[in-house]
């Protein structure tokens, strides 16, 4: 809805998108609910990452040994803390509707596109940063754990850093699908459940399919498809995955759809 | 200047805003007045970009809202029901607002001082009192020092002091030749502040005239008297075409005739007078009788105007 002027060239986008990129960090770091979220995810990585590590070293038999990624198995606590960045990603938006607080943003910033491109962009750094610093954090601690029987690995070792790495993308990306998700649904209750059954219901769903489907449909799933980046964790979905980048390539082809879906939304709906 | 053109909004198949045509101009106080649910809200939400016209087009400063970059210091709003997340505190909302159009801390700092919020700057703007939510959103809409202010409802819960305060300002800054343009439901809250009034009833314009032609066009003034021959001098005003109606206290109510042709009536048939009161119409009521006929289920009646 541009249209009555001229399509703004590059020296006049820029600062643009900085200004409302400040906003929006002014806007996550000034709510709690940012501060309890984010340390919420950091919990659940490295608590339960080395919570599920210490239970495997535990009842290790030589099977489970060999079946064992280390580094991937150490980022199990992705599962949960997932749920922690996606509330807050869908809240970067949801939180706006609830309170009317849309009204001011666009008000004040009518480019809605360009307000969504800075909510997503912020978001996915914070969420980027909380998820690899947590990430490194649950990969020393399960490490710790491994040393006593042995089995642990370095971050020099072939895969390793890809690993942890990608359980800080995966959070960040999965986060961005819920920031996308909540524009959509533009309720916080809706948004949660949407995003439990994306994250939760639909991988044991798949589950029921017939054996012959699973292995071909369900590393497409957006979960399982990103989970691919991580490794053979504690949830991750019997059967072949796609090769790691592909499958972080899937995952993200799901947060633009779910992000462009927003953008159209945002444009043409009513505030 | 704001420039509404033939503005028409439909949710679902309820018509809230219909053929809306006015001009909004700079350098007074226009006062937006309807009874509540008249499309006013509506109207703020279109002008400002919120919502989109379903038909018509409105333009502040000959620009579509939605196509102004950093638009904090072309127009500042202030919503009806507050656009605040009550988590946030008071500075950091105005923060957020000011970021996203280029302007610093030490604006944010002015305004707070402007209306009076210094105070609780630090404070979540969930605890506020409806007062200070309402100077909120008035530091708000002042952030960018903008020419044209818009305001739903300022003065909604605003105490004695604060609605004061607001009449005292808005006029200040519509002397300095800033488009001031405020909504109401309140005919009385017009009446110190407002320079020209645009009414609207059912989403339709009834009125735009300045306050004075307004006052006059929509209510004349009646007559109260009390003579000792009241009957006699009803029945000679009647036959000269004025109403008469009993008043309070035994008195008399004459519409139709000045305080001046009654008197002289009076005079001319040797009735003496003990009381003549010319009763200027109050805008309150002046109000009622024009949104009386665009409000009240007769839509097959003409509003008049």
């Amino acid at each position: 809805m541009t249209t009555a002027t001229a399509p703004p060239g590059a020296a006049r986008f820029w600062p643009l998108i900085g200004g409302l990129a400040w906003s929006e960090w002014v806007k996550l770091r000034t709510l709690r609910s940012s501060y309890w979220t984010l340390l919420a995810a950091a919990v659940a990585m490295t608590g339960f990452g080395g919570l599920l590590s210490a239970a495997y070293a535990r009842h290790l038999t030589p099977a489970s040994r060999a079946a064992l990624d280390p580094a991937s198995y150490s980022l199990s606590g992705f599962f949960f803390a997932q749920l922690a960045i996606g509330v807050l990603g869908l809240l970067v938006m949801t939180g706006e509707y609830a309170t009317g607080s849309i009204r001011s943003t666009l008000a004040a910033a009518p480019q809605r596109i360009a307000v969504l491109a800075a909510k997503a962009g912020v978001f996915a750094a914070v969420a980027f940063g909380t998820g690899l610093a947590s990430s490194l954090a649950a990969f020393f601690l399960g490490q710790a754990i491994f040393a006593g029987k042995g089995i642990e690995v370095h971050l020099g070792d072939p895969g390793t850093l890809r690993a942890v790495l990608g359980g800080g993308l995966y959070l960040a990306v999965f986060g961005l699908l819920a920031l996308g998700i909540g524009a959509l649904a533009r309720r916080t209750a809706g948004g949660i459940a949407a995003l439990t059954a994306l994250a939760i219901f639909l991988p044991v769903a798949a589950g029921a399919l017939p054996a012959s489907w699973q292995s071909s449909l369900v590393r497409y799933l957006p979960t399982a498809a990103g989970q691919a980046l991580i490794g053979r964790t504690k949830f991750t979905p019997p059967g072949p995955l796609l090769s790691p980048w592909a499958g972080f390539a899937v995952f993200c082809g799901y947060a633009a759809a779910a992000l462009l879906a927003a953008a159209i939304t945002l444009h043409r709906r009513d505030a | 200047m704001i420039e509404v053109r033939g503005l028409t909004k439909r949710y679902g198949g309820k018509l809230a805003v219909d053929q809306l045509t006015f001009t909004v101009s700079p350098g007074r106080v226009t006062g937006f007045l309807g009874p509540n649910g008249a499309g006013k809200s509506t109207t703020m939400r279109l002008i400002l970009g919120l919502d989109a016209p379903s038909d018509g087009a409105v333009t502040v400063g000959g620009r579509r809202y939605r196509s102004v970059r950093r638009p904090l210091h072309q127009v500042g709003s202030l919503l009806e029901s507050a656009a605040i997340h009550p988590g946030r505190s008071a500075r950091s909302h105005l923060l957020a607002l000011a970021r996203a159009n280029g302007i610093g801390r030490r604006r944010v700092g002015e305004v707070l001082a402007i209306t009076g919020l210094d105070g609780v700057a630090g404070r979540r703007a969930g605890g506020f009192s409806l007062g200070m939510t309402q100077r909120l959103g008035m530091a708000a809409a002042l952030l960018g020092d903008p020419p044209v202010l818009l305001l739903d409802e300022p003065v909604n819960g605003l105490d004695p002091d604060g609605v004061a305060w607001v009449r005292g300002l808005l006029r200040a800054l519509a002397a300095e030749g800033r488009t001031v343009f405020l909504s109401s439901h309140l005919m009385s809250e017009m009446e110190n502040i407002a320079d020209h009034l645009i009414v609207i009833g059912r989403g339709r314009l009834i009125a735009d005239a300045p306050l004075a032609e307004f006052t006059r066009a929509a209510a004349a003034g009646h007559v109260q008297l009390r003579s000792p021959r009241q009957d006699r001098l009803a029945r000679l005003l009647q036959q000269a075409g004025a109403t008469t109606t009993p008043g309070p206290g035994g008195s008399l109510l004459v519409t139709g005739a000045s305080a001046a042709q009654v008197g002289d009536l009076a005079a001319r048939h040797g009735i003496a007078l003990h009381e003549l009161l010319a009763q200027q119409a109050s805008l309150e009521e002046a109000f009622m009788k024009l949104t009386r006929d665009a409000v009240e289920y007769r839509p097959h009646q003409q509003a008049r105007a």
